[in-house]
């Protein structure tokens, strides 16, 4: 059943895959104007039909895996990571048909395979649910998160994609390495990636003994060429080499060399598309966006915004609170996960104020977009493996 | 303060941007579009300006300053992550070195600034109570006058209100059909369930005004939630409480002035099974054992109040629940909740004497007695005439500056100091044989005056029990919390997802002017605009944002 259900993963995957393309062509290939002035091909319907079947196969992973399991996949780091892909595009195929905006479909559809794949990074077993996680206050909780989060994300594609089409990339200003930024993230994301597979496919494993933060002796594993190594590491494998810097004994030394080796990939991958374009990627994506409507792009965004925030209220702080009350004894109790929940909220809380009242439409709304998402997955990666707190899957 | 008469003959409150009856533009300004804000009706912090109630006033119902609160609150919530709060660091660190044992020179910084409990700090709160002031003001502020506005509001509006609306469009010159015209968009705005106002042919369509008041609604509710939470300081409001209890026993529960008793029927941990198919190779990653519940099978009891005083206390029954992490006990506004165990804890030993050498005559073999470690019996005596008395007992023993006590009541390290008496003694007058007892522990302590101790006590069996940990927890606050939770979802929905659209149709001597607005979801009134020509013949209205294609568009400050 469990392998059922990611052959399922695996084919949403590759529907993904093919609504990309379709977006793509529906972009770049032959066009005719309908009546009411869109530009409109096929494959943007394609690129659509694509996409609800690639939605209707991940929910179909995700109820069969619920099924094998006896509680619903969203329990750990791969589940959750993925589910929130799952919610992204779900978001999408709910937004779609309001708007029939193909571009948004070309910049989410390539995102949310990002996320699948990040999160298959990760140990992807069926894990049994510690006592606190029991509860269907899991199921309500989580969902509802990440759908909103899901929902907040195509508020992200709406900026992004506004950003790209209005900035002027023939200078290089503030504003053009922010973009440039963003995208180099993206990079760092697929290079980590990269280099996952391609070591963990040489089953890739160097192990040192070292001094750990408590003064004591311990060993620790890398799963990536040791580019810096544990405090006073001795390499005890025979794969790897003695890395030339070593790190203080409080950071999480392979942690931190894995993120040098997504850092490296994604310098690559820039530098490379630097070279091959010769202007910023920024600059050589615009050309393609002529046609997008800034303003229906802006109002989408916040649209999105508009829509996904009560539902991320909800999920992440009513509910989150209810549960916490049954599992916690109490329903609030600043844990790091819980407060980066309140930062979300009222980030968005600021967005939609700054909006409202003082109209901060276009590019500044649009750069919030950006950076609510940013928090989004700062709250997802870095607090869930780094600030570890009450919440933390880390079983 | 004069308040202001537009030529429609409304008399309008001083500050008026819009005349709340025509929408004429009272205040002349340049070519742009109106701003819409709050129908441009005056409002308090535009008004007044003199005193400092109006200052005050002024400052918290700026949405300026309202940004700004919520933005510091976001920074300094961030700051109290960085490292962890006192409450989460290791139980018994000691947070003065802790901080700048593990984290250095910052984590001394940050103790010493205090944020090792910046949410329960003073300027922490008074951010939070700024909010609340803020919330208060801003929408007393404008929710009135903006209702006024609403009700007021006339059918028939200004040209200049019409032509400076951001969706607006003209027939240019009177068409023959104006009439016929006007009905057919009537009847497809009814279709589009607009509510219709007519006044001299003109026409003004409506919808969803409710969501107006969304934000007002929330606003409310988090000022509900915000109280909720401040009445938590009152003791009477909350309690938070600790029990432990033992398998097999009953604790009066704390907080509830003695009327209720817990007893535990047992405490277990199950674990995964190792074997089950759908974890195996999850828990084979791991290498330890997963748990899979904690339970205390409890029975509450309650004090039977039979009037008489000092007769006892005689308990009932009222419910038995298993207690698991996620499933608490409640009753009567009280919660028990699994949160902390101890497996193993001693309970009883049972010893037997015996003869250090084989010469005594009597016969010990029925001596065997058992200790319970909770609350012993001080004398045990026996058949044969023999009779052991506990001189002393410590639960948890350990040696103060050569004086012997107990740390507290649970029998963790256990010590008894013994006396036996042989049939021959009198325990009134003699002194048996004392010796200091515990778990590998076994010292005479007065053979200096007998000589060497002709008998030994002898542990030969210990038992143990599990305890289990409750937290007694009843918070009054709870209903509160939830009515503005409740208050601030709905307000929240009924602000975000629906919209207050309007449609002005004016028919000016067969010139159409069609102009309309949306307080959000422009693309939504384009749409019904559509719809509405496309039965209609109505001019299309066009955006006249789309117009000069300068992407920030800014309104103006308030
Ligand atoms: C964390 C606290 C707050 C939350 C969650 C919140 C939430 C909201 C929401 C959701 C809206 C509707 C926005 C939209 O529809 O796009 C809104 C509107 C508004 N809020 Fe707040 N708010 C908060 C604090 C404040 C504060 C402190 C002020 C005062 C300065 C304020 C003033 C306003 C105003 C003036 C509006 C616009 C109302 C209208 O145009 O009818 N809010 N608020």
């Amino acid at each position: 059943m469990v392998q059922l259900s990611s052959n399922f993963l695996l084919v949403s995957f590759f529907m993904f895959l093919a609504a990309t393309i379709f977006f793509t062509v529906s972009i770049t290939g032959k066009k005719f104007e309908n009546r009411q002035g869109q530009l409109k091909n096929k494959a943007g319907l394609l690129g659509y039909i694509s996409s609800v079947v690639a939605v209707v196969a991940a929910i179909t992973y995700f109820i069969l895996r619920w099924i094998a399991a006896g509680h619903a996949p969203v329990s750990n780091m791969f589940e959750y990571t993925t589910f929130l892909g799952i919610a992204m595009a779900l978001a999408f195929v709910i937004i779609y048909p309001i708007y029939k905006n193909n571009y948004i479909g070309l910049i989410t559809m390539p995102i949310v395979m990002l996320i699948i794949v990040y999160a298959s990074m990760f140990p992807t077993e069926v894990q049994p649910l510690i006592p606190a996680l029991q509860s269907i206050w899991l199921e309500i909780h989580v969902i509802t998160v990440a759908l909103g989060q899901g929902i907040l994300a195509i508020g992200f594609v709406g900026g992004l994609l506004y950003l790209l089409r209005v900035i002027d990339f023939k200078k290089v200003t503030k504003k053009v390495i922010g973009v440039e930024f963003i995208l180099f993230t993206i990079f760092c994301v697929v290079g980590y990636i990269l280099f996952s597979i391609s070591f963990g496919a040489m089953n890739y494993e160097a192990t040192f003994d070292y001094i750990n933060e408590r003064g004591n002796e311990a060993n620790m594993v890398y799963n990536k060429p040791p580019l810096v190594g544990p405090n006073e590491g001795v390499l005890t494998s025979d794969t790897g080499f003695n890395p030339l810097v070593s790190t203080p004994a409080i950071i999480v030394s392979n942690d931190l060399n894995t993120v040098i080796w997504s850092i490296l990939g994604g310098l690559l991958l820039y530098g490379l598309l630097l070279l091959l374009f010769r202007k910023p990627i920024g600059g050589a994506i615009q050309p393609l966006l002529k046609n997008v409507n800034p303003r229906s792009v802006d109002e989408l965004s916040y649209r999105a915004i508009a829509i996904g925030f009560p539902v991320f209220t909800l999920g992440g702080l009513i509910f989150a609170m209810i549960w916490a009350q049954i599992a916690w004894t109490r329903f609030w109790g600043w844990d790091p996960k819980e407060v980066w929940a309140l930062i979300t909220f009222l980030f968005y809380a600021a967005y939609l104020h700054l909006r409202l009242s003082k109209g901060w439409h276009g590019e500044r709304s649009a750069w919030l977009c950006v950076i609510g998402f940013a928090l989004i997955m700062f709250n997802l990666i870095f607090v869930n493996l780094v600030i570890a707190g009450l919440h933390s899957y880390a079983l | 303060m004069e308040k202001v008469k537009c030529e429609c003959g409304h008399v309008n409150p001083y500050g008026t941007y819009l005349c709340e009856s025509c929408g004429k533009p009272l205040i002349e300004e340049d070519d742009s579009l109106v701003n819409m804000r709050y129908e441009g009706v005056a409002r308090r912090s535009q008004t007044y300006k003199k005193t400092i109630v109006d200052k005050i006033w002024n400052f918290f119902s700026s949405v300026k300053v309202g940004i700004w609160i919520i933005v510091i609150l976001l920074l300094a919530s961030a700051l109290g992550t960085i490292f962890p709060q006192e409450m989460y660091i290791p139980p018994g660190e000691n947070p003065t070195i802790f901080y700048e044992q593990e984290y250095g020179t910052l984590g001394k910084l940050y103790y010493q600034l205090g944020f090792h409990n910046l949410y329960s700090s003073w300027w922490y709160m008074l951010l939070i109570a700024a909010l609340g002031v803020s919330l208060v003001i801003c929408s007393l502020d404008r929710v009135v006058p903006l209702h006024r506005a609403l009700k007021t509001q006339r059918v028939t509006r200004h040209t200049k209100f019409l032509e400076k609306q951001r969706f607006f469009a003209t027939s240019e010159e009177a068409i023959e059909n104006a009439e016929e015209v006007m009905q057919k968009a009537e009847k497809a705005l009814r279709e589009k369930k607009y509510k219709i106002y007519n006044e001299n042919g003109n026409l003004l369509a409506e919808k969803g005004r409710f969501s107006r008041w969304g934000p007002y609604v929330n606003h409310i509710g988090i000022i509900i939630f915000l109280i909720g939470a401040m009445l938590r300081f009152f003791p009477e409001m909350y309690i938070d409480e600790y029990i432990w209890v033992r398998d097999g026993q009953e604790t009066v529960i704390k907080g509830t002035d003695g009327e209720y008793f817990l007893r535990n029927d047992q405490f277990i941990i199950e674990l995964y099974d190792e074997e089950d198919e759908r974890f195996r190779e999850a828990l084979e990653r791991t290498g330890s054992p997963v748990v899979q519940t904690y339970q205390t099978s409890a029975t509450l009891l309650r004090r039977v109040d039979n009037g008489a005083v000092g007769l006892g206390t005689e308990l009932e029954e009222v419910k038995q629940h298993d207690i698991r992490v996620n499933d608490p006990l409640t009753f009567d506004g009280f919660s028990l909740y699994q949160v902390d165990y101890k497996l193993n804890e001693l309970s009883e030993f049972t010893f037997t004497l015996e003869a250090v050498q084989d010469e005594v005559e009597e016969d010990l073999s029925e001596i065997e007695f058992t200790v319970n470690l909770y609350e012993p019996e001080m004398v045990y005596e026996f058949d044969n005439g023999f009779r052991i008395e506990i001189m002393q007992y410590f639960p948890n023993y350990r040696m103060n500056d050569g004086v012997p006590e107990t740390i507290n009541r649970i029998p963790d390290n256990p010590r008894i100091i013994f006396e036996v008496f042989t049939p021959e003694m009198d325990p009134e007058t003699d002194t048996g044989e004392i010796s200091l007892i515990g778990v590998q522990v076994n010292e005479p302590l007065n053979e200096q005056i007998n000589g060497e101790n002709q008998y030994r006590i002898r542990m030969i069996g210990v038992d143990m029990n599990n305890v289990t940990a409750l937290t007694v927890r009843r918070d009054r606050t709870l209903p509160i919390l939830a009515v503005g939770g409740a208050i601030f979802m709905i307000g929240l929905i009924q602000g975000s997802y629906w919209y207050h659209r309007r449609l002005w149709i004016q028919n000016r001597n067969g010139v159409l002017w069609v102009a309309g607005h949306a307080n959000k979801n422009w693309h939504g009134l384009e749409k019904d605009f559509d719809y509405v020509a496309s039965k209609s013949q109505i001019p299309v209205p066009v955006d006249q944002l789309d117009k000069d294609m300068s992407d920030e568009t800014e309104s103006r400050n308030d």
